[in-house]
């Protein structure tokens, strides 16, 4: 099905930002939790994989409904791959570096159950996007 | 809705997607605002505007030549032919650079849009990304968008419903570092051995099958379509008076915050080390910082306040490129450093002209003298020579910038050359780096 007009590409826009609710930084006060896993070469060769399945196999067994997992790109932190960002609505971001397989209980225990960040394994964003 | 730091230093905008979208989902990049650049251009925008906005927004090239895109791609709208050809140059030879990678893993759609855009404004219908086989995941990633991005008829016949037709074909490298270099890859691309051709006649004048050839980098792509919607005085606002915009850098070595950083021109070295960077880990000092990869030289300590653009850091020796830094802490030996950019050029040396066939390879034996501690001082002499005679007769960049790290080695660390000729129990000799073969090499 080929879009054929700007108000082609804008409605569609409209019908998937509904369904979907990806804005810049996933941060509108309704719609469900991201969990934006990295996987660019440098995040999968450091076992984002890994992560990423853990995620989904525990969200599933959990019965989570209001968290999605997504696969990203490169986030840029490299140094303390696998990098995972929470994105909850109404919330700052929160960047985790250094999320391997084991660490994905206690993400999902603390912060997308119990909404408290984990510090020891949260790393600074610093960097502003257009 | 973008999410604010508290101390920003970096503003990404050939990144703003990556880490934001699924790459494998053009949906995603809808969401974010996609293919409505493309839209725009199509249709309420005529060829001379877009190049116009692209001049204005004071763009240059980000594989390293800085080259002004909007002039690059006028000269190339302005030729007579029939056939035109819009090339992606996604080879990314420089060992240490990861730049492209993570923009094609991460946002392989913003590349996409953009040479659509750009083969509209010089008049091209066919465009070609070479990327190097080296980067299997961006080859998968960038083959899925092609796919998705031609369901929904942002490639193919009558783009948005206009009578421009445009499609894109994937070729592959085979790891040969000079296939960066434009005349070269146009060579690969023809099925020839990666050899450079003379200049001029520039591609813009006849490149691919002689027609003319407009070649851009990945990350001067990444920055077209965010020109497009928010305008070239957006994008002015930003850097310096001649270098405009942001700037991908991938930082390595040691520093403790390995990874990308994309930053206004303009921002100083010592920012980007210590405060995004994080400083050196393990207590260690800074000593130098290697921009551009194998083509740029080091910049130590006192340079380390100028701000960032492709003028200043040419006037101190280095270059921008495309985007490499190699930071260097006190246990660094600088011949050392100089030594394996050489193994290094001197292996991709295409061969095709003297001065860099024979001249990359007597500059490495030489330096291989000197860190095995049996240089003289007419050894330092015959590098001097060799080395201006490389940089000012070889066919192409890559033996015209081979002797950069040692020229600036030597500029900024004389000392530990004289070390290792004078003293024969020299602390830091030849190191823990050594060459990775040894055939054909005299001595």
């Amino acid at each position: 099905m080929k879009i054929g007009s700007l108000e082609n590409l804008k409605r569609i826009k409209e019908e998937y930002q509904k369904n979907m609710n990806i804005e810049q930084g996933g941060q509108t006060p309704e719609g469900q939790i991201k969990i934006l896993v990295g996987m660019g070469t440098c995040g999968i060769s450091s076992g984002s994989r890994e992560t990423y399945n853990t995620f989904s196999d525990e969200i599933t067994a959990q019965n989570i409904t209001n968290a999605q997992v997504v696969p990203v790109g490169c986030i840029g932190c490299c140094h303390s791959e696998p990098t995972v960002q929470v994105n909850k609505p109404g919330e700052q971001p929160v960047l985790y570096g250094n999320v391997t397989k084991d660490k994905v209980r206690e993400i999902i225990e603390q912060h997308i159950k119990n909404g408290k960040a984990v510090e020891s394994l949260s790393l600074e964003i610093n960097f502003d996007r257009m | 809705m973008s999410e604010t730091a508290k101390n920003p230093k970096q503003y990404r905008i050939a990144l703003r997607n990556c880490g934001l979208i699924n790459p494998e989902n053009i949906l995603d990049y809808i969401v974010v605002g996609g293919y409505e650049a493309l839209g725009r251009v199509l249709t309420t925008m005529s060829q001379d505007q877009v190049i116009d906005e692209i001049k204005k927004s004071g763009l240059r090239g980000r594989g390293g030549g800085g080259f002004s895109t909007g002039l690059k791609w006028e000269i190339t709208k302005n030729q007579k032919s029939k056939d035109k050809y819009i090339i992606c140059n996604a080879d990314e030879g420089d060992p240490g650079a990861f730049m492209d990678r993570s923009i094609l893993e991460g946002d392989p759609h913003s590349v996409l849009e953009a040479m659509v855009i750009g083969g509209y404004a010089i008049g091209a219908a066919n465009g070609f990304i070479y990327i190097r086989a080296e980067y299997p995941l961006a080859i998968f990633r960038l083959q899925t968008a092609l796919q998705q991005a031609r369901e929904l008829g942002f490639l193919g016949e009558n783009i948005f419903n206009t009578s421009f037709s445009f499609d894109i074909q994937l070729k592959y490298g085979a790891g040969a570092f000079v296939c960066g270099e434009e005349t070269a890859l146009i060579n690969s691309c023809e099925g020839k051995r990666g050899e450079p051709n003379y200049k001029p006649p520039y591609p813009a004048e006849e490149g691919y099958w002689g027609c003319p050839t407009c070649v851009n980098n990945v990350e001067t792509f990444a920055n077209i379509a965010p020109i497009i919607l928010k305008g070239s005085s957006w994008f002015a606002s930003i850097g310096t008076e001649k270098s405009k915009g942001t700037k991908v850098f991938a930082l390595a070595g040691k520093v403790k915050n390995v990874g990308l950083v994309e930053v206004p021109m303009g921002t100083t070295l010592r920012e980007i080390i210590f405060q995004i960077g994080g400083g050196i880990p393990n207590g260690h000092k800074f000593k130098a910082v290697q921009t551009g990869g194998p083509s740029g030289g080091v910049i130590p300590e006192k340079h380390l306040d100028i701000p960032l653009d492709y003028d200043n850091l040419v006037s101190i020796g280095s270059m921008m490129g495309s985007g490499g830094m190699i930071i260097m802490d006190e246990t660094d030996n600088m011949v050392n450093i100089a030594k394996f950019y050489l193994e290094f050029t001197m292996d991709e040396s295409c061969g095709r002209c003297t001065p860099c066939r024979i001249g990359t390879k007597r500059l490495y034996e030489k330096l291989n003298l000197i860190t095995r501690r049996k240089g003289t001082m007419a050894d330092i002499d015959a590098i001097k020579q060799l080395a201006y005679m490389v940089k000012g007769s070889s066919l192409c960049g890559l033996g015209q910038t081979a002797p950069n790290p040692v020229i600036s080695t030597m500029k900024y660390f004389w000392d530990e050359y004289l070390a290792l000729i004078k003293d024969i129990d020299h602390p830091r000799g030849e190191g823990r780096y050594q060459a990775k073969n040894k055939i054909g090499l005299k001595s």
